[in-house]
């Protein structure tokens, strides 16, 4: 925000939560709008994961195999390894799928959340500077963002489902668990039952997933936005008095604190987000 | 807080993203670590063979070793043997030369001896023979009295 026209809370707030998109969106759903700043960061950030990740691939191939591997190229191994091993604690048959959407997932909104710990000013002030009214930098923040994650993974699960098991495999899991019986006719009255439990708890999985790390991510980069009130009624001009050397002092300090937190908040939320999706598809694969 | 094009575009992007790391990262890194630790076991074991190698070769040097060190032993013993042998072969055949040559000597002497005799006996008789001629003062025919004076020289 230039200091010249200081915002109200309200104002600094909305700026923040509002996206840059090609038109403003006033119904919940609408598919003619677009949020340009979530697409740019996430396309910006799938580039950079996979074009860094692609080098270092490509490096292992060209250099022999025997020579040890070298700074990032340990690192990627690193990731590549932990997650081989994440994987295989779930799921023990043969995907060629698996591993590689969970090294995608827990890299991506990895890089997603780590944009929250940006000061939060900066990215937008910057876009404002170029003529851009609104910007959003965290594409987890965007319930768009999120569930273009769970939903991918959620139609993953129901084509590995069909494809395992088969249409009927498939029905009967969600029809025959979790109340069954020996007798035909009892089982018949268990079905709809079944269903409407098992449908519920099905469908809810791309929900929670998506909204668990959305809530995370959001309430951080509210945390943030807050904080950074503690110093905007002032301005410049708070540095003419000891009290707003106090506040700035003070949300230098609780913005440290806090991005030293939210740095294991981030991590945590791409790991269960990672987590949660190879046991999906492993129950996908797997009969019970 | 709302859905839009977004979603769709994201999803897209997501698809994309999977596929390319399924495709071009993931093999990849993951083919070249385990194909390293292929190698760093092939190595560690190859260390392994080696040194048992290595154990093996110095077991059997040795053993080698103590072969021909008894191998020589027992030339050594064998030719002291044979030397002995050949001392003691050559001091019998020294012997046996000497009593050869000690016996002969003794035969010789002996036949010369009683060679000596015989004349002895002969030329006695003839003294015998002449004495009693010249006791007779007579002519005796030494042809007619060859007889007796053999016969006298057998008796001496």
């Amino acid at each position: 925000m230039a200091a010249s026209q200081t915002p109200t809370i309200g104002e600094y707030i909305g700026h923040h939560l509002t996206f840059l998109t090609n038109k403003p969106q006033v119904s919940l759903v609408n598919f003619s709008v677009i949020d340009y700043d979530t697409v740019f960061f996430s396309v910006l950030l799938a580039v950079l994961f996979a074009g860094s990740f692609y080098l270092v691939a490509r490096r292992s191939v060209a250099v022999s195999a025997g020579s040890a591997p070298r700074g990032f190229q340990s690192f990627v191994e690193l990731i590549v390894d932990w997650v081989d091993t994440q994987v295989k604690d779930v799921f023990h048959g043969t995907s060629g799928l698996i591993a590689p959407l969970a090294l995608t997932i827990f890299c991506w909104v990895y890089l997603f959340n780590f944009m929250d710990l940006l000061p939060v000013d900066l990215l937008p002030d910057i876009a404002g500077g170029v003529g851009l009214a609104h910007l959003k930098v965290v594409p987890s923040t965007d319930l768009n963002g999120v569930f273009g994650l769970s939903l991918t993974v959620f139609l993953l699960t129901i084509f590995y489902s069909f494809k395992m098991k088969g249409p009927l495999g498939f029905l009967a899991e969600l029809t025959l668990h979790p109340f069954s019986s020996k007798n035909v006719f009892v089982q018949a009255l268990f079905v709809p039952v079944n269903f409407v439990l098992e449908f519920v708890t099905f469908i809810a999985r791309p929900v929670s997933l998506a909204l668990r790390l959305f809530g995370n991510i959001f309430a951080g980069e509210m945390i943030f936005v807050l904080l950074a009130l503690l110093t905007l009624m002032h301005g410049y001009a708070g540095l003419e008095t000891a009290s707003g050397w106090a506040m700035m002092l003070l949300q230098a300090v609780l913005t440290f604190a806090w991005e030293v937190f939210h740095l294991l908040i981030i991590t945590i939320q791409a790991f269960i987000f990672m987590v949660l999706t190879i046991v999906y598809l492993a129950m996908a694969h797997e009969h019970h | 807080m709302h859905i839009n094009l977004t979603l769709i575009v994201q999803m897209l992007v997501f698809a994309v993203l999977i596929w390319f790391t399924m495709k071009f990262v993931w093999p990849m890194i993951l083919g070249a670590m385990q194909e390293r630790e292929r190698r760093i076991a092939q190595g560690l074991a190859a260390a392994d063979k080696g040194e048992e190698e290595l154990r093996q070769a110095r077991t059997g040097a040795e053993s080698i070793l103590r072969e021909a060190r008894d191998r020589a032993g027992a030339i050594i013993d064998q030719a002291q043997r044979r030397a002995n042998e050949m001392v003691e072969e050559a001091k019998s055949a020294a012997t046996q030369e000497g009593q050869r040559v000690l016996s002969a000597a003794q035969q010789q002497i002996g036949l010369e001896a009683s060679k000596a005799r015989e004349d002895l006996r002969r030329q006695v008789g003839e003294i015998a023979v002449a004495a009693a001629a010249k006791l007779l003062e007579r002519e005796i025919d030494p042809r007619t009295h060859e007889a007796l004076i053999h016969q006298l020289a057998a008796q001496i």
